[in-house]
């Protein structure tokens, strides 16, 4: 199809005048994002670097390399890896079954749906619902125990530990997973299989050597997006854990609320290092984004 | 046999899904001892902080959600028609919120507005609601900006704006009665994303020490054995029906908007 129309006749050139004056109307939306998104940022990442009278340092960040806010990165990135990892392989094979297992059409709209509240359903309930279903008197956990005379805790499982908070976590991940990847594998056109046959591959060839090399990106970056997710859930954990669990979030949130570490400019530390990795995940994401969008137009 | 495993993987995938549903709604039920019974519900609905809490989120929802509409519509429509350019700009802000985590963000707030500071919100209730009203807006900003620019995609701003202005309508006018009429099933998408956020939002309220629901909720979770789970329960449904929402305006309006 060629372009026929003539094309757009340029706008008016507006008079200079008016021109520096179109500015003014987003002066509400600088002043509210300024005030109430960017200053606030802004207050923690130059507080980081700070000491309690203004002066410059680099102590608030060497300050995080001891043991327990070490350990407590540590086990806040295991947890948002395994989630995210856990939560990018099961939603991958449910979308793929979705949308190349032959499944009737009619199941698309209700699963893509669900996965659009499922992912919104994070926070204190999705706490309780895990607790009511693999906590110590939960349907699942007294299920296994009866039918099948498994105990779960005897196997070392706890619904307050770091495979409980993954388990939990992973309940928002898959959603957010399904959403994001369905219209990535939307994208991967019959023809790549077909000349892939022709040209003798088998189906493990075919998604080993043109499949996955294809989705990588989109895989890799989405994967990065369920990282930046799980490491800034607060409620979950606060609700599902308590205390028990040294996480960053709950760390973080006991230093606001008490100064549990002594030192307030510390905490902005800490807050910087989540945004560090937050942002770090993040663009990481955008940047696979547009690589992918190569191929999957 | 390819079906059969796509079958297999779904179902699977969606017993993970149902079973802590199941799992809450019966734990919410089982309050009498070997039957089941709202009990627990009625313990909830009968708790004084419950109709307290839950209704001052409610409150906070809809001025979060009008503070929202006033804010993002005026500015995707003024950037849409007089400043393209900024486009990319503003809406990279309005997604930071979904980079920055809202702990961060409140710690700012209690950091820059505290009662030592040029502007004490925290010092006051008054100031501290206000605070919190703005938190709700800048974490519900990425949804709301999205689905308000998504419904202004759709029609011919300049155009209609024209129109308007051809016809004597100022600025006030065509906003409320041109493009806010044109976009509102987009707005209402993005209140009710804002209503869901607001009404499940723990850690602003916490930390800002306002008593709202999801402190309410971790709470009684943290004290009371069965009545937490009535209340998640209905925190689920508010969430469901937020999103059920959601779908059944946008499909309501496919039908009566020509294909672009």
């Amino acid at each position: 199809m060629t372009d026929t129309s003539p094309p757009a006749a340029p706008p008016a050139a507006p008079s200079r005048r008016r021109l520096r004056l179109a500015w003014l109307g987003l002066v509400p939306f600088a002043l509210f994002v300024g005030l109430f998104l960017i200053a606030p940022t802004m207050k923690i990442v130059i507080g980081a670097f700070q000491r309690a009278d203004g002066s410059f340092t680099f102590e608030n960040l060497i300050g995080l390399f001891t043991p327990s806010i070490l350990a407590s990165y540590w086990i806040s990135i295991k947890i948002s890896v395994a989630s995210a990892a856990l939560g990018a392989l099961i939603g991958f094979l449910m979308a793929a079954a979705m949308v190349l297992g032959g499944l009737p059409r009619g199941i698309r709209a209700p699963l893509l749906t669900f996965s659009g509240v499922a992912s919104n359903f994070a926070g204190v309930p999705l706490a309780f619902a895990f607790l009511a279903t693999l906590g110590p008197l939960g349907l699942v956990t007294v299920w296994l125990r009866t039918e099948f005379g498994i105990n779960l805790r005897a196997h070392g499982f706890n619904i307050l530990s770091f495979w409980g908070l993954t388990i939990t976590y992973i309940f928002f991940q898959i959603p957010l997973m399904i959403l994001i990847i369905t219209p990535a594998l939307d994208g991967l056109k019959r023809e790549w299989r077909e000349a892939a046959q022709s040209l003798g591959a088998t189906a493990t060839q075919y998604w080993t050597s043109v499949a996955l090399p294809i989705l990588f990106p989109s895989l890799l970056g989405t994967f990065a997006l369920l990282f930046a997710n799980a490491f800034g859930a607060v409620a979950t954990a606060i609700a599902l854990t308590g205390s028990s669990l040294n996480i960053v979030p709950i760390m973080l949130f006991a230093q606001i609320r008490g100064d549990v570490l002594g030192n307030p400019h510390l905490g902005y530390a800490m807050a910087f290092g989540m945004i560090l990795i937050t942002a770090f995940a993040n663009i990481l994401y955008i940047w696979l984004r547009m690589r992918s969008e190569r191929w999957l137009k | 046999m390819k079906t059969a495993a796509a079958w297999a993987i779904l179902l699977l995938g969606m017993a993970y899904f149902i079973l802590p549903l199941v799992g809450l709604v019966e734990f919410s039920l089982s309050m009498t001892r070997g039957e089941y019974s709202l009990e627990a519900y009625r313990v909830v609905f009968a708790d004084p902080r419950f109709r307290d809490t839950f209704s001052y989120s409610v409150l906070m929802a809809v001025l979060t959600i009008v503070f929202g509409v006033v804010l993002v519509v005026p500015t995707a429509f003024w950037v849409r028609l007089k400043l393209p350019h900024w486009r990319p700009v503003i809406e990279f802000v309005t997604l930071l919120p979904l980079v920055i985590p809202a702990i961060v963000i409140v710690f700012g707030y209690i950091r820059l507005y505290n009662t030592s500071s040029w502007l004490p919100l925290t010092g006051t209730t008054s100031g501290t609601n206000l605070l919190l009203l703005f938190g709700y807006a800048t974490l519900s900003l990425p949804y709301m900006y999205r689905a308000v620019d998504t419904g202004l995609r759709t029609i011919d701003v300049a155009t209609l704006t024209e129109a308007a202005q051809s016809l004597g309508a100022g600025w006030g006018t065509i906003l409320a009665r041109v493009i806010l009429p044109n976009v509102l099933v987009s707005v209402l998408s993005g209140a009710f994303v804002t209503f869901a956020i607001v009404m499940g939002e723990f850690t602003l309220a916490a930390l800002l020490d306002r008593p709202a629901f999801g402190p309410y909720l971790q709470l009684m979770g943290a004290n009371r054995a069965y009545e937490p789970f009535a209340l998640a329960t209905i925190a689920f449904i508010i969430t469901w029906a937020c999103m059920g929402l959601i779908q059944l305006v946008t499909r309501f309006t496919k039908h009566d908007k020509a294909p672009r």
